[in-house]
């Protein structure tokens, strides 16, 4: 542990670089206001001032970046105590400090300088293609996060916690898959219905705990735990079948989706970002309206904030459990059926899904359970895994790191305290940051 | 569970009038009779279907012929549906309802045995008993771990992480030691360190629980993987070639026809996992910890009134928890394989499962993880026989069987009161 010493924040190569900046200029304003304005209503503070105040104090955006800056030190820390050569030079270390700290730098400098030419922009690119690239790379990774995110986050506000976002992703790719080449439609409708066919997947998968919880009160996180499990061994078991699986191959792969129901590519042939980002984006803005301006949208926020309260207004709580799994479920199957109908695959293997209905749990977390807010974290989460790729084949870095990252920043963003004690960050004077959701079993 | 929180949604989960629970049942187990009796028995040939308490074919064996013990036993079944549905009381509930299902399976082995290829008309007993409690170890470390957790009120989600990172440190330790007991402390550390992450976050931070536990999985998927790939992978014979705990065979017990070779013969893991479940079962209902284990998870408020330190009780079950699971990830690592990525693959929801199943009892953990181990096992044993019966559909079973446990189709679970909400002592 003693390279947290050793290199100061050395691992964030891009948003350090000016966080530091800031974080230095701004323990100075601290102190001098600190020592300025005891409590009482002194001048009105300038625009710029009030910026600078709030940079520091534990609100949504601060609490974010710097969850991002420690994660990224945990990750240089993992990088350091698993490389041989560099670990030798701690050996050394009180002989030739400068030795370990080169090293170091070199190994974690480099790890996040590829992770970040992996998903933002190369300087060495040369060509349109090049330099459009890992944008590509980054949004094709996003769009299915962004439902997946959706489906958890919009649970969330009613109440619900949807753990079942990866087996609803699960059974949205199989209908999508199989609509995809069984039906012979022309190239439009061929897709359109092919989509369709995975929203209805996920939502018949979301239906099944909405009305157990409804009906029964079985605790959700329970049966989409359980459904998760039993969507996988579904697919493993469909692609094997006659007329499924790929007639030329021997392994567990499905026939290919149709040309026709393919989500067209938005930047030519050569990369992969796909129309199912645009998708993704009319879907964030369909949730935050029905969230916001339905009737739905209310009654489902009433009923997560006071399920009793709800029902004594004449909200029919049992209705609404069910409407927002079977929502729920129809953004996670749209969000699973991207993973054939993109560019990702075009045919089922029993991995096909990925993690992307895990990961939809942090990018809802990291979003704070509002749809823009799920938008952008998906868009983080889909960089930092375009990121990842580059980083595992030029630095040797592996791609499992990404996960780490992604995991310690959702658990420094759940507990704002833990990071508001470490960087001693003011308290914020609006947003509450906990994100306290369900209750238990 | 379910039904407290949300009053007019319990309603409907109440059978009232003719149609009581017990009637219910009775009805899902007359159609299950019929389909044992009317399906299994025309399916089933005439072969003899041998139940040999061997590991192969020879040795004594209990033979019935194919088709007369399918629709035997799917009589059976039918005849304790009947018995349900005329209004047996209510004490003879559990026993006509197992005694049913029992018979069910053994109908449906019948089938399955008879319908085999030629020559392989046999089903080694003590095969598929050793094969159950195998399959079954991670599953009772597992859930073990969820009751320490779920007892003193803390939801254990992360069962998954806690085996996972276990294994792992067994793994890593072990090889670098070249001590199998190395790597067991090991593996222990390594699974309450998740453990430990988890009561800080969920304790300290107020953290969701559920949300921490999914976290905390990924976490461990992540780090583990990332230190395989950079350690273990590079070089294996130093960093993942643990020695391994060889069986320890029981005198005289390892006799015992059937339970002997399966039971007796085992490694540490195995009698550990059964010592773990008298112990804690002892422990929990017997001990002044175990009455104030149970208190903080029902009731914290009350307990801390009485002057039980509930935070400080938490936590300390809670790394205990994490042990236990490490261990059971060892189990893995220190007897049977090296490690490799994402290595329990879903275990530890399955040992939830059992948790859940087993209504949050250590016995019930224990009897679930058996069930679920059997039905693994069982979809082994299918597979070589080249059953019409695919391994995925049992592989769902444990699943779909906690999914009807918990909407209250069999019986009523419910977990401690207090179980995933954080106290704040005020």
């Amino acid at each position: 542990m003693s390279d947290r010493n050793a290199q100061p924040g050395s691992p964030d190569k891009e948003p350090a670089s000016e966080d530091q900046a800031g974080r230095t200029a701004l323990g100075n304003t601290e102190r001098a206001e600190a020592a300025t304005t005891p409590g009482e209503p002194g001048p009105r503070p300038t625009l710029g001032r009030l910026f600078l105040e709030n940079l520091w104090a534990a609100n949504t955006f601060t609490v974010t970046l710097l969850s991002l800056v420690l994660a990224m030190v945990v990750g240089a820390i993992l990088m350091i105590i698993s490389d041989p050569e560099v670990l030798a030079t701690y050996g050394y270390i009180t002989a030739r400090p400068s030795d370990a700290i080169n090293a170091s730098w070199t190994l974690v400098s480099e790890a996040y300088a590829n992770l970040f030419k992996g998903s933002v922009f190369d300087p060495a690119a040369t060509t349109v293609n090049a330099a459009l690239s890992p944008i590509s790379e980054t949004l094709t990774y996003t769009a299915p996060l962004v439902f997946t995110g959706l489906s958890v986050a919009l649970a969330f506000r009613g109440g619900l916690f949807n753990i079942g976002a990866q087996g609803q992703a699960t059974m949205g790719v199989i209908l999508a898959a199989l609509a995809g080449f069984l039906l012979p439609l022309p190239p439009g409708l061929h897709l359109l219905v092919a989509v369709l066919a995975g929203a209805l997947g996920g939502a018949i998968w979301g239906f099944v705990p909405g009305i157990l919880k409804a009906r029964t009160g079985a605790h959700e996180v329970i049966n989409t735990i359980m459904l998760n499990y039993i969507a996988v061994y579904f697919l493993t078991w469909l692609i094997v079948q006659n007329g499924v699986q790929d007639p030329t191959r021997t392994d567990a792969i499905s026939r290919p989706v149709d040309a026709s129901a393919q989500l067209p590519r938005l930047f030519g042939d050569g990369l992969r970002a796909h129309a199912g980002i645009i998708l993704a984006v009319l879907a964030t803005w369909a949730v935050a309206w029905l969230l916001n301006r339905s009737t739905l949208g209310f009654e489902l926020r009433a009923v997560g904030a006071n399920p009793d309260a709800a029902r004594t207004a004449g909200i029919s709580v049992t209705r609404t459990y069910v409407l927002i799994m079977v929502f729920a479920g129809a953004l996670a199957g749209l969000g699973g059926s991207q993973m054939v109908l993109g560019t990702t695959a075009a045919a089922l293997t029993p991995l096909v899904v990925a993690q992307i209905g895990f990961d939809g749990i942090l990018v809802a977390l990291l979003g704070r359970v509002k749809p823009w807010g799920v938008a952008l974290a998906a868009l983080l989460f889909g960089a930092l895994q375009a990121g990842g790729n580059r980083m595992q084949s030029y630095s040797g870095i592996s791609l499992e790191l990404v996960t780490v990252l992604q995991a310690l920043i959702v658990i420094f963003i759940a507990a704002p305290a833990l990071v508001k004690a470490i960087f001693q960050l003011r308290a914020a004077r609006t947003a509450r940051l906990q994100t306290s959701l369900a209750k238990g079993w | 569970m379910s039904t407290t929180a949300v009053p007019d949604v319990a309603v409907a989960a109440v059978a009232e009038g003719f149609w009581t629970r017990n009637r219910k049942v009775g009805l899902v187990l007359l159609a299950l009779g019929l389909l044992a009796t009317v399906l299994f028995g025309a399916l089933a040939t005439g072969e003899q279907a041998r139940f040999t308490l061997s590991e192969d074919a020879a040795g004594a064996a209990l033979e019935v012929n194919g088709t007369v013990g399918a629709i035997v036993f799917g009589l059976i079944v039918l005849a304790a549906g009947g018995a349900l549905l005329a209004g047996l009381p209510k004490r003879w509930f559990v026993p006509v309802l197992a005694a049913g299902l029992v018979a069910f399976v053994l109908s449906f082995l019948c089938w399955q045995v008879s319908a085999a290829p030629t020559g392989q008309n046999f089903m080694p007993l003590v095969n598929i008993v050793r094969g159950t409690f195998l399959l079954a170890l991670p599953l009772i470390f597992g859930s073990l771990a969820g009751v320490l957790c779920e007892r003193s009120g803390v939801v254990n989600v992360a069962i998954e992480g806690q085996l996972l990172m276990g294994a792992f440190s067994g793994a890593l330790f072990g090889s670098i030691s070249g001590s199998v007991w190395v790597g067991l402390v090991a593996a222990a550390i390594g699974g309450s360190l998740i453990s430990l992450l988890l009561a800080v976050f969920s304790i300290r931070y107020l953290v969701d629980q559920v949300v921490m536990g999914i976290v905390l999985n990924l976490l461990a998927v992540g780090i583990t993987g990332f230190l395989y790939e950079r350690l273990m992978q590079t070089d294996a014979a130093r960093y993942n070639s643990a020695p391994r705990f060889s069986n320890w065979e029981i005198p005289l017990l390892s006799d015992i026809p059937l339970l002997g070779p399966a039971l007796f013969r085992g490694n540490i893991f195995l009698y550990l996992a059964l010592l773990l479940v008298l112990v804690i079962h002892i422990a929990l209902f017997r001990t002044r910890w175990g009455l104030r284990t149970r208190s903080v998870g029902e009731h914290p408020t009350a307990a801390d009134t009485l002057g039980v330190r509930v935070l400080g009780l938490r936590y300390r079950n809670v790394v205990m928890a994490g042990a236990v699971a490490g261990i059971g990830g060892a189990s893995y690592t220190l007897a049977l394989f090296s490690f490799t990525k994402n290595m329990i693959g879903g275990k530890g929801f399955i040992a939830l499962a059992a948790l859940i199943f087993g209504r949050w009892s250590p016995t019930g953990a224990l009897l679930a993880a058996l069930f679920f181990g059997f039905a693994d096992q069982l979809a082994t044993y299918l597979g070589a026989i080249n059953s019409v019966i695919p391994g995925q559909f049992l592989a769902m079973l444990p699943y779909l069987a906690t999914i009807l446990a918990v909407a209250g189709l069999v019986g009523r679970v419910r977990a401690p009161a207090a179980d995933g909400k954080p106290y704040i002592k005020g």
